[in-house]
């Protein structure tokens, strides 16, 4: 059993942490008051971005281009994201709409340059990260053989950020607006926030973590672009809302979605997994999600002003 | 309220406008001449019979999920999750369609009924869990999106698993297909099926609930608003769980025309796009089942070029989906197309 478990384990956090990190950008928008269900879309423009930035780069310096595509997919989703805030923030469209167009938009024009570039449309990259075992700390018991062995840098540099949300979110001037901003925008702006700058910065940030949610998903575990990322965007979402829209919440939502996705992919290899159904190890994150939104309609915690465009005139 | 209907129609044709030229910069931008991208991809939609019956069934399923988005628009719900009664109710008529080997005239309407239970039902769930708890319905549905997905990609290897391959289902037989000799026939060999005399028929009724029963006026109120309807004795939390059942049921006669019309057998690991194609041609539509039945035919008519375009010019099929894609954004973004008409008019009004 522990065997299986320690085998396991580095699969589980590869697929995990991808969808940590989107499901945190997904954190920031909602949080500031902008529903954002575009993560699959910049998911996917990070995906494509950083694969074709690594095909160019990788002939030349294997070992940096990885890292230079994953600042390009944080870049391009930033970008990307921009249609979206503007939409939502200046224009007060429907943020539904607007989220479900980003997906389209983002799913059939990366297709459709892939294929101008490769005809298939499918990019394979050569290199990807390098899985690496921490000196010192993997020698200790139990836990250097579970969290120190085998790891991808990725895995570190989501958990710093992970860190860093927390403290902006928390212990900053700029967090506290940002949560003020998704709580009570009229509020907000009577105190001086610009609810509009803030939540426009709330966007992009969501965009370039999802875009490198995107480009994690191709250093680490997929190695090509294919057009889209397989719902993992929505499932962000569902964690998000699993986490109940809080940073330590998130990372435990995401690790017990990503674990329980794991288990359901490895199945067939792992006798001891067979007897569990995938079926129900696949629909179990959205199951429970329901379950959890049902439990908690009455003491929701969910940002109260997520959705609504917020209008300066009305009060 | 006449003059409020031209308007959302002119604004939907400016967003198509648009879209059409998004798409034209994205094919310049690959080295190709837009005009003759255009040329192609209508030839390739219209040239014979052939294909013009291929539009009206690529546009089958579209109409199906177009009407449930707008129908669900319309009582003040947004049903994002007409994908995944599509696949539920996709399964369910391909599951009928396989297990049974009874004759066409009770197999087929059984396997149709089932699409419409299946779809009703994916849909029952948001909308109970709206009206009793409170639940947003955008959320829930996309959960039953992926509940839908995984399901399919579990029960198809398991139960109906085709010969060569474990990602798609067996072919279902003509006893269970929406496909018709004299149809096919007529359209010269086309992929037009039954489906499309449904969508139509579903168009009227749909048409005739909305406008002349109580049901619909009822429904009208709740969406728009739900307050003033509950004040007026109007049940509000039936009425959703009503419009998302009636929307959901829509959505799995959508999977019906799909996989037993359009297609023979379902696939495992797709989310069909005319899930959410549907909430384009609810848009373009301006919500009206005839609204949403032209729209359905024109994203049709783009889906069913595409091929063709992309065979006699170097330009890839995506450009369909682009275009609708970007249609959809400057649909949401319409209010920016209203600012500048109205000033616009404003401006030649000045000038007279």
């Amino acid at each position: 059993m522990w065997e299986i478990i320690v085998q396991v384990f580095p699969y589980a956090i590869a697929f995990t942490i991808p969808l940590l990190i989107t499901a945190l950008g997904g954190l920031f928008s909602e949080r500031s008051g902008v529903v954002n269900i575009g993560l699959e879309g910049l998911m996917v423009v990070g995906l494509f971005s950083s694969a074709i930035t690594i095909v160019n780069l990788e002939k030349f310096m294997p070992g940096t281009a990885v890292w230079v595509g994953l600042l390009v997919a944080a870049i391009a989703g930033a970008l990307f994201s921009l249609l979206h805030a503007f939409a939502c923030i200046n224009l007060h469209a429907n943020q539904v709409i607007s989220g479900t167009a980003i997906n389209m938009i983002a799913g059939a024009i990366t297709v459709y340059l892939a294929r101008n570039i490769t005809g298939s449309g499918n990019i394979h990259i050569v290199h990807g990260m390098v899985r690496r075992t921490i000196p010192v700390l993997s020698d200790i018991p139990v836990i250097g053989k579970l969290l120190f062995t085998q790891t991808y840098a990725t895995t570190w540099l989501v958990l710093a950020i992970l860190v860093l949300s927390w403290f902006v979110l928390y212990k900053t001037a700029f967090g506290l607006r940002l949560r003020a901003c998704g709580e009570h925008p009229q509020a907000a702006d009577s105190a001086g926030v610009n609810v509009y700058r803030i939540r426009y910065i709330a966007v992009m940030i969501s965009g370039a973590f999802a875009g490198l949610g995107g480009a994690i998903i191709l250093v680490t575990y997929s190695g090509e672009f294919s057009g889209t990322v397989a719902g993992l965007g929505f499932l962000a979402i569902a964690a998000l809302i699993f986490g109940q829209w809080k940073p330590w919440g998130v990372l435990g939502a995401t690790f017990f979605f990503g674990f329980a996705s794991t288990i359901a992919n490895v199945s067939q290899a792992v006798p001891l997994f067979a007897r569990i159904p995938g079926i129900l190890l696949k629909i179990f994150p959205y199951v429970i999600t329901l379950i959890v939104l049902v439990m908690f309609s009455k003491s929701s915690q969910a940002p109260r002003a997520a959705g609504e465009p917020y209008d300066k005139g009305k009060r | 309220m006449k003059m409020e209907l031209n308007k959302e129609y002119v604004l939907a044709l400016i967003a198509v406008v648009l879209g059409l030229l998004a798409g034209a910069i994205l094919m310049m931008l690959t080295g190709n001449n837009p005009l003759q991208g255009y040329y192609f991809l209508i030839r390739g939609g219209l040239m014979s019979i052939e294909r013009v019956g291929n539009t009206l069934a690529t546009a089958t399923p579209l109409i199906f999920t177009g009407l449930a988005v707008a129908f669900a628009f319309r009582t003040g719900l947004f049903n994002i999750g007409a994908a995944g009664q599509m696949l539920a109710g996709g399964l369910c008529a391909t599951a009928i369609g396989l297990s049974f080997a009874w004759p066409k005239v009770i197999l087929l309407p059984t396997a149709v009924l089932g699409a419409l239970i299946a779809g009703a039902l994916w849909g029952f769930v948001p909308g109970y869990l709206k009206s009793r708890f409170n639940v947003h319905e955008v959320v829930s549905s996309i959960m039953m999106n992926w509940i839908a997905y995984w399901t399919v990609y579990y029960v198809v290897p398991g139960y109906f698993k085709g010969p060569y391959l474990e990602t798609e289902s067996r072919k279902i037989t003509e006893a269970a297909s929406l496909k018709v000799a004299w149809l096919t026939k007529m359209f010269s060999g086309s992929y037009i099926n039954l489906g499309f005399f449904l969508a139509v028929l579903a168009v009227i009724v749909i048409a005739f609930i909305l406008n002349k029963t109580t049901l619909g006026y009822e429904l009208k109120a709740v969406g728009f608003n739900r307050h003033a309807a509950e004040y007026a004795g109007i049940r509000s939390n039936r009425n959703i769980v009503i419009s998302m059942m009636i929307s959901g049921a829509l959505a799995g006669l959508g999977g019906a025309a799909f996989y037993i019309g359009y297609a023979s057998n379902i696939q495992i690991g797709v989310m069909p796009s005319q899930g959410f194609d549907g909430i384009a041609v609810s848009l373009l539509g301006a919500n009206s089942p005839w609204g949403v039945f032209f729209a359905a035919v024109f994203f049709g008519l783009l889906h069913s070029g595409k091929g063709f375009m992309n065979a006699m010019t170097n330009i890839p099929p995506e450009i369909a989906d682009s275009i609708i894609a970007t249609i959809i954004y400057f649909a949401a973004t319409s209010i920016l197309i209203e600012r500048c008409w109205d000033r616009l008019k404003k401006y030649l009004r000045g000038a007279k």
